[in-house]
């Protein structure tokens, strides 16, 4: 699904991601961890298409395609989808407002009819339920004014409406208190299938709990250094990132 | 600059003005140029009273002795004033009696505009009158309005039928002295709409006057008065389109309203005169003058969407003459490529626990100006007056400008007079959040516009809303592939 070979990036002239090696397929789940300054947003963000950084060598295919040669709102309506560590606010603009826009948008790029009022009120009954959204944010401007629980939630219920076929989830338990962690956490779970797939990018194990990885990476100085399956998330916790990191110097 | 920002810029250039077509109607116009002579022969054309006839030279007398205002942050070319033509008029030999009459030529122009003149005027509960050029073409419903005593006219027929009231309040806002253009149309104005509303009706429904300028090389000068009598209540609606020319039309109109102890009057205006090429070239000169009086406890608001026009001065206001009136301005004004615009409002509080609320949100884009303009003048006498002002500026691109010029002026120290300002630019960040939810940049941006007017459009009635949304994002669209 998701195929990233020997990926560079740069950010005002200085290098942040010196050569990814990422294979992601249908079903999986896979977790990007690492120190702070690693790169791991930034990869993110590079396959989302935001145009601050530069691609400066390496090839990204999804689905198929060549996404690097895709805007960014044709990587959205091909079933991209990144969920933001820092939701932007945009006032005036109501949820409900900005999804219908953009799950028309996406209806449009794939051939179907717009859906009507009634069918899109419906759609977001259901899917704010997926993790536990107060339905009356949705008549609210787009995350203005919410808590950092309900922004992270918002996230994971655009998810939801959208549902893509590849999440890319930014620290998305950052900011969460217990409960929320686990609602969002569950609601990701909820939305997975054996069709798409879910790069989750965490600092904490405690995410993992729910959200049970395939695949995990460490992402270093812009380099994968390291990967393993979920017990090394466990390892991870207890002793840091220390072990591998000198194992990468020498 | 970031890169999508100078994308957007040239996304932005597309724009297409959808008015901009010609109506194939015989016109009747008069020599260009402008005289006493001229002064007389439109009030002759006209049928005027003599009173009127006077009154129009007297003004055109003092409009001599005045120069055109500069104190606005605007450029304006120089204006011949002997160039324009001021009388044009759809030919037409008599009055008529029902749609079918109408010129089918004419009946697709407003067809085209939207303006559905027949009977689903019934369904959406709208009055209009439509003045193209400068004759007041055709005015539904005014069976319907004639029961509750509401009288819905042109200026012309209102001289003819209601000389009273028209004597009585013609200038009683507005009087020809007040500035240049006031003057210029007090003494050219050519048609327009009246509105009386008498004491205690509440007029059941949105009464609506559209204007188009439609013949080349002429000046559009109409006059709107309404009078809501005590305890009456109106909602007005005025839109305005006009051809694509190369040449600049100039559009000098003035609007008066009485508002009478414990009435209400709503006055809203989707300005849409064309605006210009990307160049800069053509245009509309929007040079207009709206004041309203408010008695006690009156009530009087004005909204505002300013999209079009090459060059707006415009300060739709109130004076609020009787204790406890209140005057509101609700503004949202778009300026692109090359337009200007100067706008905002006054508001005078002269009775005692008047109150006044000014939101006014501009959106500069391309190479355009956008000033604000605001006066808050509180009396000796006002006690206990209250004004909030909010003025926020919306910038796209680096190479617009936002303006703001409040100014208070307050003689009574128990007045509280606030102001707020923000000026604000769409973000990188607010632009890639909406485009990876799928939105292409061209909506993403109409969809962020909208949202920052939507204060001011939510007070727009509502079919005017949604045009008034459509024509936000439409001014704003591009070419985008």
């Amino acid at each position: 699904m998701l195929s990233v070979k020997n990926l560079h990036a740069t950010v005002d002239g200085k290098e942040i991601l010196r050569g990814i090696d990422l294979e992601v397929k249908p079903g999986e789940v896979h977790a990007i961890m690492g120190p702070n300054g690693s790169g791991k947003s930034t990869l993110a963000s590079v396959l989302a298409g935001n145009e601050k950084f530069t691609v400066t060598d390496g090839s990204v295919e999804f689905l198929g395609r060549d996404l690097l040669s895709l805007s960014i709102e044709e990587r959205a309506r091909l079933g991209l989808f990144l969920g933001f560590q820092y939701p932007v606010e945009i006032p005036g603009v109501t949820m409900a407002n900005f999804m219908k826009q953009a799950v028309n948008e996406q209806r449009l790029f794939r051939g179907e009819e717009p859906l009507t009022a009634a069918e899109f009120l419906r759609m977001m009954r259901e899917r704010s339920a997926v993790v536990e959204l107060d339905p009356k944010l949705t008549a609210r401007a787009v995350n203005e004014g919410f808590s950092g629980g309900e922004k992270k939630k918002n996230e994971i219920f655009q998810m939801a409406m959208l549902a893509p076929r590849l999440a890319i989830l930014d620290e998305t338990d950052s900011g969460l208190d217990i409960d929320a962690l686990r609602i969002v956490a569950t609601g990701v779970t909820k939305l997975h299938t054996a069709e798409n797939a879910t790069v989750v990018i965490t600092h904490y194990q405690r995410l993992l709990d729910y959200i049970v990885p395939d695949v995990v990476h460490v992402l270093y100085k812009g380099r994968i250094i390291h990967t393993g399956d979920k017990t090394l998330a466990l390892k991870l916790e207890k002793e840091g990132y220390d072990w591998l990191i000198n194992d990468c110097r020498e | 600059m970031a890169e999508n920002e100078k994308e957007l810029l040239d996304d932005l250039g597309g724009q297409e003005y959808k008015y901009g077509f010609t109506t194939q109607i015989e016109t009747e116009t008069i020599r260009k140029g402008l005289d006493e002579q001229i002064v007389r022969l439109i009030s002759a054309k006209k049928g005027e009273p003599e009173w009127m006839t006077e009154r129009r030279v007297k003004a055109y007398r003092h409009w001599l002795t005045l120069t055109p205002p500069t104190w606005a942050h605007l450029a304006i070319p120089e204006i011949d004033f002997q160039e324009i033509i001021y009388y044009a008029a759809p030919k037409q030999q008599r009055r008529l009696d029902s749609m079918d009459e109408v010129d089918p030529e004419l009946k697709r122009t407003f067809d085209r505009l939207g303006i559905p003149l027949e009977e689903q005027m019934a369904l959406a509960g709208v009055a209009v009158d439509a003045v193209m050029d400068s004759v007041s073409v055709k005015t539904t419903f005014r069976e319907t309005l004639a029961e509750k005593g509401i009288v819905f006219c042109s200026i012309s027929e209102a001289l003819r039928d209601y000389p009273e009231l028209v004597k009585k309040y013609l200038g009683s806002v507005v009087p020809y002295t007040d500035n240049f253009y006031a003057a210029l149309n007090a003494a050219v104005f050519s048609d327009g709409s009246f509105c009386y509303i008498p004491k205690g009706v509440r007029c059941p429904m949105e009464l609506s006057t559209y204007f188009r300028i439609n013949a080349a090389g002429t000046g559009q000068f109409e006059r709107t008065l309404i009078v809501a009598d005590e305890g009456a209540y109106v909602s007005y609606l005025e839109g305005c389109t006009a051809p694509r020319r190369d040449e600049n039309q100039l559009h000098a109109a003035v609007v008066e309203i009485v508002v009478e102890r414990d009435a209400e009057v709503k006055y809203s205006t989707v300005q849409n005169w064309y605006p210009g090429d990307r160049e800069g070239r053509g245009g509309i000169y929007n040079f207009v003058t709206k004041r309203g009086l408010c008695r006690e406890n009156a009530r009087l608001s004005w909204t505002q969407v300013e999209t079009g026009s090459a060059i707006t001065w415009k300060y739709p206001s109130c004076v609020l003459a009787g204790d406890n009136a209140v005057g509101e301005f609700y503004s949202v004004a778009m300026t692109n490529h090359f337009q200007q615009a100067d706008t905002g409002t006054k508001m005078i509080h002269i009775g005692r626990n008047t109150r006044s609320r000014i939101v006014s949100k501009g959106i500069s884009a391309g190479r355009s100006e956008n000033s604000y303009r605001g006066l808050v003048r509180v009396g000796k006498g006002a006690a206990n007056a209250r004004n909030y002002s909010q003025c926020d500026s919306l910038l796209i691109g680096d190479r617009c400008g936002a303006h703001t010029f409040p100014v208070a002026d307050v003689r009574n120290a128990s007045a509280v007079v606030e102001h707020e300002a923000t000026t604000s630019k769409i973000s990188d960040d607010q632009l890639f959040y909406c485009r990876q939810r799928g939105l292409s940049t061209e909506d993403a941006v109409g969809l962020i516009v909208n949202g920052y007017a939507r204060e001011v459009l939510a007070k727009l009635p509502m079919e005017f809303a949604v045009e008034a949304q459509k024509l936000l994002a439409l001014s704003l669209e591009g070419s985008v592939g």
